[in-house]
Parts: structure tokens; C-alpha cells; sequence
């Protein structure tokens, strides 16, 4: 959604940039001889570096000239890609990922409470605050915000564009990498991840709303909670349908998302 | 030009002396897809085999030839791998695993009749008259009866909560399951289907959570095995978690970690079994692969020992008599070391050994009880 707002990328291999990190993670462990703790650090890094600065350089610099169609074929084409070489050079087989946190309980007023959802909680919540206050509130993030709106203004204003967009991708990179750290420990490092979680997302940002960070959010919470209450109230069979009924329903009812502004385009 | 048909004759002689070394026996396989796990021990148990077997000079001295090929845990295009290695006139097939992928193509091989030797459990496989169809491991008729009565008997169980896995694999469970439920008069209270290949098991521990029942069946591949296992643990079970070998296997545990402490159930094949070949095996295993089998990589290894047993048994790679041999054999260790413990085929295809209940341990799959054969064979 930001790539979206800054650049007009939509990449089609967001789900496969949340599952590539952890492999990262793996690989710098196993071939690396790192301890987990340097090794999700070099993984952080080789995410910062991979998925944000040379995705930005080799593939949609070159390809978002032509338009934005190409580049969400050349995303689906790197999605493919990402996929089949970490099935290639590492595993086709779910690998154990260690969890960076206690996998304990709690008992709290006859309720068993999980340290490991606590703490999921807890840094995606610090995640979308420093995240908000560095948009909103750094001199930097606003000329973020300035670029999104309007790149050629900005660019008058003397805001250096490229640097910008180029923080973006760097933001969008961290932020994958973060959250495959947090959901691998739970659903297990594996090349088909992406798959899912690709899907989740976009369905999340689509009903939420595509132009708002609060949107997304919203709609990831939405999602996962109807999913959820679905499967165990309803119907466990048809829990993968919803995500897609709400996405028509919201497409249809309210085309901008829950917490989007509808946006007015020249074609 | 007399000298250049003495080369050209020479030539294709070589050629054809090349042909007739070499037995061809494809392995297609799950090598990806939500099989894998599966699908790369089978494969790996069976290149163990033909590697032993061709060092000391192959099956009646033709060394063995196993092209392998990928079913990316899809019935489709196992269908498609199956129909290559026909064209490639095999003397066997080995694979798949996942029952699905076996429904699909078995057809194909009895067609061409060309054994198959599977790694499948669904009961239909074998209910279905095909003749060329070898299981090597229980079919779940015979290994629900033994779980059922581990249910009744040894955790007195009077209601239970089942979780499947919504492919051929486990619905074929599922139903057997509840069946052996029915006859033992434990209550099914709750029936929890999942997708194959599923990632998040929230909500799925929540309505088994609900159920309080007395134990929690759980019957899913292994990856699966392994997420609810980790949300199992998460949200707190208590209950008994049983399984089949899918729940108890070395992956599962190694993928679950601290939270599979504690399963248990009935395995048909165990790498970890009080069986001195077999745990020699695993030891083989773990020194040439890296990493420990799980009970699929014994049904590669000892679906190829069978079939040399068979072959050397009827003096000739006939496929049809192979097939007809097969029915109703029992191989003993001291016959053929390779097959690692006394298994009879029936006239079925299905399989009849010792099997045990197991518990995991520490991170260690530990067998608490070995179970007896139920018949025996010629």
C-alpha cells in the first residue's frame, strides 16, 4: 500500500517477501554459522537490501515506465520466481523456525494466554505506531507523505522524490521482514507461504481501504477476525471463502474500502 | 563400409548389452507441495535400497535405474508422471505417498500392469480388485481398529473430538475412525475438518478446546500435524492428543519442537521401533541423507527390498508373475535382511507386520508397546 501510494506499485510478490526473509534467516544460520539473534540481524540487512533496494533498482524502475500492468505481471513473474528458488536452493519441505520470544503460557483469570501472541501483538502494534509517527511526525516522513500526494509538487518544493520512494521500498522491506518473523515461529518456514499470506494481504488492504494505513489495518483485523470466528462457529469447510466474500461485498457496497477515500482519476 | 557396419553393429550391440544391465524402476514421487515431507523420505528410503543393491551388483546382475519424477503432491500431474514412466517400460513404479495422487493414477499402471509399489494408507486404494497395487504400510482398515482400541482400552476414553484433513488421505481416516468409534460406543463430539496444506489451526483448537472431550484424534499430514501441534500447545490442551504415524513421525516432532511432547498413538512403521534392523537402518539413513528418517523413508527402503526378494524369488523381471508373487508373500528377515521386519502382502496388496503405540518424549519418538501381526502369509 505504500509502494502503491508512492510509486504506483502494486507487487504481487508481497506475499513471497514475507515468506523470503525467514529463509534468509535459515540460511545465514545453516551455511553462515550465525547465532539466531545475528542471523535474523543479517537477515533484516540481506531484506533491506534484496527486497528493498534491489527490487526498487532491477525490477520496477526498468518495467513501471511502460505502465503499471507490466509490473504487476513482472511481480507475479518474481513471486514464481522467489518461490522456486527457495524450493530450488533450500528446501520444498516446512522448516522449524526458532521463535525469538518465550513459548510459554500464561494463566490469567482461568484463561490460558500465549507470551508468543502477546508479544506478536505488541511489536505489530510498535510496528504501525513508529510507523504513524514517522509518517506523520518526521520531517522526512512527510515529505514521504508530500511525494505520495503529489511527486511533481513535491519535487518543486525541493523534495528529493527518488530518495523518497526509494525510503518507501526500504520501509515496505523492513516491514516483511519483521512480520516473517513473527509468523514463521507459528506457521513454519516454507516456500509456499506466500501463497496465503499474499492473498490475506491484499484482501485485508482492498476491504479496509487501499489509500490509508489505518484502512489496512482495519481490514487485517476485520479479516482475521471473521475468519477466525467463522471457522469456529460456523463453518470450518468454507472459512477461505469469506475473506472473498468480503471482498466482493466491499468492492461492490463501498469500492473505496471501509476507511478509504474514494480517489478521482483523469483516464 | 564393411568396417563401418562391424562398428555400427558393434555399437548397438554395446548399446543394447548397456540396456540389459540395468532394471528401470521410476520413483514419482511428492518431492514438493504439501507432500514433500513425505514424499523426499519414501524417495530417499528407496535410493538407500537400489544403492545397496546395486553396490553388491544389482537384482539377478541388473543394476537398478530409478529416474525420479516430481508430483508436486498434485493427483494431476501424478496422473501425468505415471503415464511418462509407463512410456518408459518399467518393471516397477514406486510412489506415490498421498492417497489422492494414488486413486488417480493407479489406473494407469494396472492398465499397462505394471506393479506399483505406494506409500498410500487410504482403505479404497486396495478395496478397488487392482491387481498391481502393493501397499507398504497399513491401509487405515487395519490400523484404525488398533487405535480405536488403544482409545478404549488404554486411555478409557468415552467421547473424543477428531481433526482431519480434508483430502483422500484423511477423509478415508475420518470415515474409518468414526466407524471403530461407532462399534466401541466412544462419542464422536466433535468432527474438525481442515484444508490440506493450512496454515493457521486458531480457530480449529478453539472448537476442539470446546469440546472437552476425553481425547483429541488428530489426523492430518505432517506439516499440519506439526502448526496445530505448536497451537495446540499455545492455547493450552490438555487433553490426549492421538495420532497415527502422521502425528508421531521424527518431521513432525522436529518441526513442532516442545510442543509435540506429550502425542501419542499407534504407529504402523517407526524409525525409532525396539527392532535392531531397523533402528540399523536409520543409523544408514541419517549417515547418507543428514537428516533422521521418518516412517515413509522405511516404506522406500523396504518396498525396493520386496521387490528384489519377489524378482529373485521367480528368477526372471516378469511383471505379471511379480504381481501374482507378491499376493500372499510374506518376507522374513532371515530371507531378505533388507526388508527390515516380517511383512505378509495379502491377496489385496495390503500389508500385515507388527506395528507399536508410541509416545513422544523429549523431542524423541519412545515406543511403549509392540503390537503383533494379525495373520501370516505362505
Amino acid at each position: 500500500m505504500l509502494l502503491w501510494q508512492t510509486s504506483q506499485t502494486i507487487n504481487f510478490a508481497q506475499g513471497e517477501f514475507v515468506m523470503l526473509p525467514a529463509f534468509f534467516v535459515l540460511a545465514a544460520m545453516k551455511f553462515g554459522g550465525l547465532s539466531f539473534p545475528m542471523a535474523m540481524l543479517a537477515g533484516f540487512a540481506v531484506s533491506l537490501l534484496v527486497l528493498g533496494l534491489l527490487f526498487k533498482r532491477l525490477v520496477v524502475e526498468p518495467v513501471i515506465r511502460h505502465g503499471v500492468l507490466p509490473l504487476v505481471i513482472s511481480t507475479i513473474a518474481l513471486a514464481i520466481l522467489m518461490k522456486e528458488g527457495v524450493k530450488e536452493f533450500y528446501a520444498a519441505d516446512a522448516q522449524p523456525f526458532p521463535a525469538a520470544w518465550a513459548t510459554t503460557n500464561l494463566q490469567v483469570a482461568g484463561m490460558v494466554v500465549s507470551v508468543q501472541n502477546l508479544v506478536i501483538i505488541a511489536v505489530a502494534a510498535l510496528a504501525v505506531a513508529a510507523l504513524q509517527y514517522f509518517l506523520a511526525g518526521t520531517r522526512t516522513g512527510r515529505s514521504m507523505q508530500a511525494t505520495a500526494q503529489n511527486p511533481a509538487l513535491a519535487r518543486v518544493l525541493g523534495i528529493p522524490v527518488g530518495r523518497m520512494v526509494l525510503y518507501t521500498f526500504l520501509i515496505n522491506a523492513g516491514l516483511v521482514a519483521l512480520a516473517s518473523f513473527l509468523v514463521s515461529p507459528i506457521y513454519l518456514a516454507k516456500f509456499t507461504n506466500g501463497e496465503t499470506l499474499g492473498l490475506v494481504a491484499f484482501v485485508a488492504a482492498i476491504v479496509g481501504g487501499f489509500n490509508q494505513v489505518r484502512g489496512a489495518i482495519a481490514g487485517g483485523l476485520l479479516l482475521g477476525v471473521v475468519d477466525n470466528f467463522v471457522a469456529a462457529y460456523l463453518s470450518a469447510q468454507y472459512r477461505a471463502a469469506i475473506p472473498l466474500f468480503l471482498l466482493i461485498a466491499v468492492i461492490l457496497l463501498r469500492p473505496q474500502g471501509l476507511l478509504g477515500r474514494a480517489e478521482e482519476r483523469t483516464v | 563400409m564393411m568396417k563401418s557396419f562391424i562398428a555400427i553393429s558393434l555399437a548397438l550391440g554395446a548399446a543394447g548389452a548397456s540396456a540389459q544391465q540395468t532394471v528401470n524402476m521410476p520413483i514419482v514421487i511428492e518431492l514438493s507441495g504439501a507432500g514433500a515431507v513425505s514424499g523426499t523420505n519414501f524417495r530417499d528410503g528407496a535410493v538407500l535400497a537400489i544403492e545397496e543393491i546395486n553396490a553388491k551388483g544389482g537384482i539377478l546382475k541388473r543394476k537398478i535405474n530409478a529416474p525420479q519424477a516430481d508430483t508436486q503432491s498434485n493427483p494431476g500431474i501424478s496422473r501425468a508422471q505415471v503415464q511418462k514412466a509407463i512410456d518408459g517400460d518399467p518393471y516397477v513404479i514406486l510412489g506415490p505417498v498421498f492417497s489422492g495422487s494414488v486413486k488417480a493414477n493407479m489406473a494407469l499402471a494396472q492398465q499397462a500392469e505394471v506393479p506399483q509399489i505406494v506409500g498410500a494408507e487410504a482403505a479404497e486404494i486396495t478395496q478397488a480388485g487392482n491387481p498391481y497395487i502393493f501397499r507398504t504400510s497399513f491401509g487405515q482398515q487395519m490400523s484404525m481398529p488398533k487405535i480405536a482400541n488403544y482409545l478404549r482400552d488404554g486411555l478409557k476414553a468415552r467421547t473424543v473430538a477428531v481433526l482431519w484433513v480434508n483430502n483422500d488421505f484423511g477423509k478415508g481416516g475420518r470415515d474409518t475412525f468414526v466407524k471403530e468409534m461407532a462399534a466401541r460406543n466412544i462419542k464422536v463430539v466433535s468432527d474438525v475438518s481442515t484444508e490440506s496444506g493450512q496454515m493457521d489451526f486458531a480457530a480449529d483448537v478453539v472448537k476442539l478446546k470446546g469440546a472437552n472431550a476425553d481425547a483429541i484424534f488428530v489426523y492430518t499430514n505432517e506439516e499440519e500435524s506439526a502448526r496445530f501441534l505448536r497451537e495446540a500447545r499455545k492455547q493450552g490442551i490438555d487433553k490426549p492428543l492421538i495420532g497415527e504415524t502422521t502425528l508421531l513421525g521424527q518431521k513432525v516432532i522436529d518441526l513442532a519442537g516442545p510442543a509435540a511432547n506429550g502425542a501419542r498413538g499407534h504407529v504402523g512403521l517407526s524409525a525409532d521401533a525396539p527392532v535392531p534392523a531397523v533402528l540399523a537402518f536409520k543409523e544408514k539413513f541419517s549417515k547418507r541423507f543428514g537428516y533422521v528418517p521418518d516412517h515413509n523413508g522405511i516404506k522406500g527402503y523396504t518396498g525396493v527390498y520386496a521387490v528384489k526378494y519377489a524378482t529373485e524369488k521367480i528368477g526372471r523381471f516378469d511383471r505379471k508373475l511379480l504381481a501374482k508373487t507378491l499376493h500372499g508373500l510374506t518376507i522374513k528377515p532371515e530371507q531378505e535382511p533388507g526388508i527390515l521386519m516380517e511383512t505378509t502382502w495379502d491377496n489385496n496388496g495390503d500389508i500385515d507386520r507388527i506395528s507399536f503405540l508410541a509416545e513422544v518424549v523429549e523431542g524423541k519418538q519412545r515406543i511403549v508397546q509392540t503390537l503383533p501381526k494379525l495373520g501370516s502369509g505362505k
